[in-house]
């Protein structure tokens, strides 16, 4: 790894605290219905939207309740998503005339995007017309991340509260964390975009006469606007097929830092905002240096394998001070493709700018196992943060048995209930990523579409199954993924990844904010020191690992192996 | 006096090895194993891989080479056996001190009174032998009325009808000063393998054979009755979790192998030995083998304490407790009372009250006498005379006269009740000021005990004797108090008096002028508001209150009723041993450094009314 590199990643971590903490402290407000500026703004705006859709504002929901708005909401958007893209053709602002896209892809897309994965089965220009990129696409980018950012506001309640029953109001945490975040940061992210360079425009394309006289036709479309909710919602949903890899998209090295930046400022600013709601920044700052913890050594470890290159050109005498460039844009460089892709698999984002399928062996391992850590890594928007904090809770909870403290964590008792919910959370993705892979590798539509044989392309199979299943949305590539099987498979994937980990998460929340809180003592295993974040962090790690390692032992390992033999 | 730093016992001790030894094997029964799911799961695969041995060293070729696969399976037969000796092991241990209890109750002769004989005849010696038979202690049952001479074991757990004698209990608590047992009040139950050390005693038999609470104890070590606890059937549910997790890691890798060596067409898929071998590995078998020798150590700490816990529930709930309901008497304050201030009668100069008192506390070496001896020189340097010099002549305390005193010279010195102080002074020929009942009656109300000082036929005032709160009481609150864990004091005392000791002793609150039915009320409005409450009892009036508390400790001396209703019995007897439980149960103590201990106080004291909230 080289200096330039270490410089990137540590000017990019510090930009991120220094972005974060502030967000944090804004988003207390939020929580609390309580922002000041964006209050005085933006508060018609919400009141408005209330009397419309009559909400009570101050409802408090038992968490059945909210869990069963959070289902309805999404169940809705899934359909009306699905019905958009059957009728495209029928509808306006279709400049490129497109047909209607297939039932397997559309129920497929709709999932992807209520999911919050993003996982494109399609490419974007050639498929979706600009009706459904911005009415269905972009409108589930905004409330998917809304949605993720209000389980975790009802978790954070269910810690925060006691002797209550409610979590409060669903559909109030889902308008507030869309107008008063995820809205304005768009909007000043999407201005960036177009100040560097990306497309904004409601014009289907344009054709050039090239260079060398050949006429071209060229895409375009509201893109720096999809750009930015992408990123910020941790979507990873692109407006072109290249995602972050086409100059319409990412134009320059600065809008991939920004867009680096982007991925990670909710999730970051989150651990903050927790912290600070159940009374101690502290406890913030742990859950945050776990997740740091996690990543940066796994950041280093890509960049590392990718500035390696690749052992079979290196034994051709090709020189490669670059490093492994195969597959990726040159604005960027290996390092700048390695960091993105650290960053994005590490939050559910999904956006990439490089070719996955063109990593070293060890340089796609480390993507696809940050996945199947459970997108807890910073993670998406909300969603990574309250998975995180199920393995706060079983980690307090082992660790407080073997030193024989009573599990609490942050006051709340850690008690049967809390770890069965906190078991599912574990076993739902794992079970559907290996359980899925399995079957895929059996039977021959699974088999069939992978552009690879041999081990290669069992990673492809992994890697989509535990993009799906872990809502990242980001593909491998070389699975073709548009065909019967997988567009099924991986939607069901994505729907198993998505609730089963939300309604156990709300189930908890419901729990926790039943009990009374136990006052700390030195019985009490502290939760913001070093020790428990090592704890944490090695909880993780051994489920992670002891999990996928077996499969992936015979993905990219048995890949690296091989090319190391060679 | 026993107490938490017992000797530590050494961990192999030979007859507990091999029984444990015997015991693993025994606990391979799958029944027993299902109990643990970690552990079944590996018992599953070692019968498994056995029968993959059997196919492969029949046919020649099996799943692997057979040697490879016997190896296999022999680890994981060794696995699940070293935990079933782990857990063996715990119980043993239990067993060891459960058994050394057990000594004690060995069979021996009982006498009882035959079928349709009155037990009044007992109290008549000449007309005893005829009316008993003897027979062996375990032929006997509930309601059978047994005579215990001095000299003799008690052959069972019982109620005492008739008789007061002094019992040896050391057996039990191992606090070797005897204690007395009497028939009536809360000091009436005995324990079956304690020695009457004088007089006699008729007791009838309150539990059946094996049914005694040191027959159940064994029974819930022994693993039979053990209920597990919330944290153990968390942990399982956690285990199991991860059990499923990487029960599918390994059977997916059957595919994944499979198709890996289709498409690449080298290597041989993973065998089925192996898979389960990385199972194995894989599933948490270390903390899921070792979790019920945990759950076991956790009672056995407070066997160790002289606690005897009838439930794992009531552990792990002592270390969750964070009210504490304490009786004043015998653990806020000392059993005896000590003088606190001289209140003279009109006319007489402090002083002489002071000389007075003093002079008929010299020869009195209670507790009380002596307190009045301090005060009076803390107060005017009266020095403490000899008496033999002055030709004085003690009058010691009867149950008669109420009174204790000195005759020096013509005077005749009493101090004591004041009724009894009433009739000494009209006797001689004097009157009782009104004055003085007027201070007697503000002392007794404000729940210090007033002492009547006369001189013949004159009354020289009042002496003062208060509470005294234990030393270093207040600081251990402080200590509680810190970590969450609230104290209540329970007292019979007027609210002013338990106001005064509260604030003295430092509780956060109290509950004056308990009744029974007070206590219970106070005990489910802390547990409406989400606490979780300890108290200590031994009263039958206490059963109910014990029954409600998350934590009830009875005391060993305490009536049956006491004991059914608790989830804890202190062998010791000391109340103030709830403090201690609920240390052990929040594993604080003798590692943290405020090292706390239990305050000094002979195990078992008969104290008249120490047991009376």
């Amino acid at each position: 790894m080289t200096a330039i590199a270490v410089a990137q990643l540590a000017l990019f971590l510090a930009l991120l605290l220094a972005l974060a903490r502030p967000l944090g402290a804004y988003l207390v407000r939020v929580h609390g219905g309580e922002a000041r500026l964006a209050g005085r703004v933006l508060g018609p705006v919400e009141r408005l939207i209330y009397r419309a859709a009559g909400v009570r504002a101050d409802e408090d929901m038992p968490w059945q309740r909210y869990a069963a708005s959070v289902l309805v909401f999404n169940l809705a958007g899934a359909l009306a998503l699905y019905l958009l893209q059957r009728a495209q053709s029928a509808l306006p602002l279709n400049p490129q005339g497109f047909a209607a896209v297939s039932p397997e892809v559309s129920f497929n897309t709709a999932v992807s995007f209520v999911t919050n994965t993003n996982w494109q089965a399609y490419a974007g220009e050639s498929t979706m017309s600009h009706l459904t990129q911005m009415l269905g696409l972009t409108v589930q980018s905004f409330v998917s991340a809304a949605t993720g950012i209000a389980v975790l506001f009802a978790l954070a309640r269910g810690f925060a509260r006691q002797s209550a029953e409610g979590l409060g109001s669903f559909w109030v945490d889902l308008t507030r964390a869309t107008l008063y975040v995820l809205l304005p940061l768009s909007v000043v992210v999407a201005l960036f975009f177009v100040s560097q360079g990306a497309a904004q425009t409601l014009a289907g394309s344009v054709t050039v006469h090239s260079v060398q006289g050949a006429d071209q036709v060229v895409s375009l479309g509201p893109v720096a606007s999809q750009e930015a909710i992408k990123l910020i919602g941790t979507n990873g949903g692109g407006f072109f097929n290249a995602n972050s890899a086409h100059p319409f998209e990412n134009p320059t090295a600065l809008s991939n830092l920004v867009q680096m930046l982007s991925i990670f400022l909710v999730p970051a600013a989150l651990c903050f905002m927790f912290g600070r709601l159940v009374g101690s920044e502290a406890q913030g700052w742990a859950i945050l240096g776990a997740m740091v913890a996690l990543f940066v050594p796994l950041a280093v470890a890509v960049i590392a394998a990718e500035q390696a290159g690749n052992p079979a050109l290196g034994a051709l005498s090709v020189a490669q001070q670059a490093g492994n460039l195969e597959g990726k844009e040159v604005r960027f460089g290996a390092v700048g493709s390695a960091l993105f892709t650290a960053v994005t698999t590490s939050a559910s984002c999904g956006a990439v700018n490089a070719m996955l399928d063109s990593f070293t062996p060890l340089g796609g391992l480390v993507p696809m196992w940050l996945m199947q850590l459970g997108e807890i890594v910073f993670g998406g928007v909300g969603s990574g943060l309250y998975g995180m904090l199920m393995y706060a809770i079983i980690a307090v909870f082992v660790a407080g048995l073997m030193v024989g403290r009573t599990p609490e964590y942050l006051g709340k008792k850690i008690e049967a209930f809390e770890m069965k919910m906190a078991s599912l959370v574990i076993l739902f993705p794992a079970a559907t990523v290996l359980l899925g892979t399995a079957i895929a590798c059996v039977v021959p539509a699974g088999t069939e579409p992978l552009g690879n044989p041999g081990a290669h392309g069992f990673s492809e199979i992994l890697y989509a199954f535990t993009s799906g299943t872990n809502n990242n949305g980001s593909a491998f590539g070389g699975l073709t993924a548009s065909g019967r099987f997988y567009a099924v498979a991986i939607g069901l994937a994505m729907l198993i990844g998505r609730f089963w980990v939300i309604v156990p998460v709300l189930a908890i929340a419901g729990s926790l904010a039943k009990q009374r809180l136990v006052p700390a003592g030195p019985g009490t295993l502290p939760t913001h020191t070093p020790l428990f974040v090592a704890m944490l962090v090695g909880t993780i790690v051994l489920v992670g690992a002891l999990t996928f390692l077996p499969a992936l032992a015979l993905g990219p390992i048995v890949e690296h192996l091989q090319q190391a033999a060679r | 006096m026993s107490n938490i730093e017992q000797q530590p016992r050494p961990l192999f001790v030979g007859p507990i090895v091999r029984a444990a030894l015997v015991d693993a094997v025994k606990k391979l029964d799958p029944r027993r194993m299902a109990r643990n799911p970690v552990m079944f799961v590996v018992e599953l695969g070692s019968v498994f891989t056995t029968a993959l041995f059997v196919h492969a060293a029949v046919t020649g070729q099996g799943d692997a080479p057979a040697g490879f696969i016997l190896a296999v399976a022999a680890w994981l037969w060794m696995t699940v056996l070293f935990a079933n000796f782990a857990e063996a092991m715990a119980e043993g241990r239990g067993k060891a001190q459960a058994d050394a209890l057990r000594q004690a109750r060995r069979d021996v002769p009982a006498r009882r009174l035959r079928k349709g004989a009155s037990s009044e005849v007992l109290s008549a010696p000449a007309a005893r032998a005829a009316a008993l038979e003897e027979v062996p202690s375990p032929s006997l049952r509930l309601g059978d009325v047994v005579f215990v001479a001095e000299g003799e074991l008690i052959p069972a757990d019982g109620e005492i009808l008739e008789g007061v004698a002094s019992v040896d209990e050391s057996a039990i608590t191992g606090e070797s000063a005897p204690v007395i047992r009497e028939s009536g009040g809360d000091r009436s139950a005995v324990t079956g393998g304690t020695r009457v050390l004088s007089d006699w005693l008729v007791v009838r038999v309150t539990t059946n054979p094996g049914e005694a609470f040191l027959d159940r104890m064994i029974a819930m070590v022994e693993g039979a009755k053990r209920k597990k606890t919330p944290n153990e059937i968390a942990l399982d549910v956690l285990l199991a979790g991860l059990t499923i997790v990487f029960l599918l890691a390994t059977v997916t890798l059957l595919p994944f192998s499979r198709y890996a060596v289709a498409s690449s067409g080298q290597g041989s898929p993973a065998s089925l030995t192996v898979l389960v071998a990385l199972l194995v590995c894989l599933i948490p078998t270390t903390i899921g083998g070792l979790l019920s020798a945990i759950g076991i150590a956790g009672m056995d700490r407070m066997i160790q304490a002289n606690v005897i816990a009838t439930s794992g529930r009531a552990v792990e709930a002592a270390g969750d407790v964070d009210v504490l309901l304490l009786d004043k008497t015998g653990t806020i304050t000392l059993g005896n009372r000590q003088a606190s201030e001289l209140l003279p009668a009109p006319g007489v100069d402090e002083r002489e009250l002071a000389d007075a008192a003093q002079l008929s506390s010299l020869a009195d070496e209670t507790p009380e006498g002596r307190s009045i001896v301090v005060l009076a020189k803390a107060r005017f340097g009266l020095r403490a005379r000899e008496l033999e010099a002055t030709g004085a002549a003690f009058v010691p305390f009867t149950a008669q006269t109420r009174m204790s005193g000195v005759d020096l010279g013509g005077r005749r010195i009493r101090k004591g009740a004041t009724d009894a102080v009433a009739r000494f002074v009209e006797e001689a020929g004097g009157r009782f000021p009104a004055e003085v009942r007027a201070i007697v009656e503000q002392v007794a109300r404000e729940g210090a005990t007033p002492l009547v000082v006369a001189d013949g036929a004159r009354v020289l005032g009042v002496v003062r004797l208060k509470d005294v709160v234990k030393g270093g009481i207040r600081e251990r609150f402080g200590e509680l108090r810190r970590i969450g864990i609230k104290t209540v004091m329970i007292t019979g005392d007027n609210p002013l008096t338990a106001a005064a000791i509260a604030a003295e002793a430092g509780v956060d609150d109290f509950l004056a002028e308990a009744t029974p039915e007070a206590k219970l009320e106070m005990i489910r409005s802390y547990q409406a508001k989400g606490h979780l409450v300890a108290m200590t009892g031994d009263g039958t009036n206490d059963a109910p209150a014990l029954a409600q508390a998350d934590v009830a400790v009875a005391m060993n001396t305490g009536t049956q009723a006491a004991k059914e209703a608790g989830n804890m019995v202190d062998l010791d007897s000391n109340p103030t041993k709830l403090l201690s439980i609920v240390e052990i149960g929040k594993q604080i103590g003798s590692e943290s450094g405020t090292q706390i201990r239990p305050v000094g106080q002979s195990a078992v004291v008969w104290q008249p009314g120490s047991t009376h909230m």
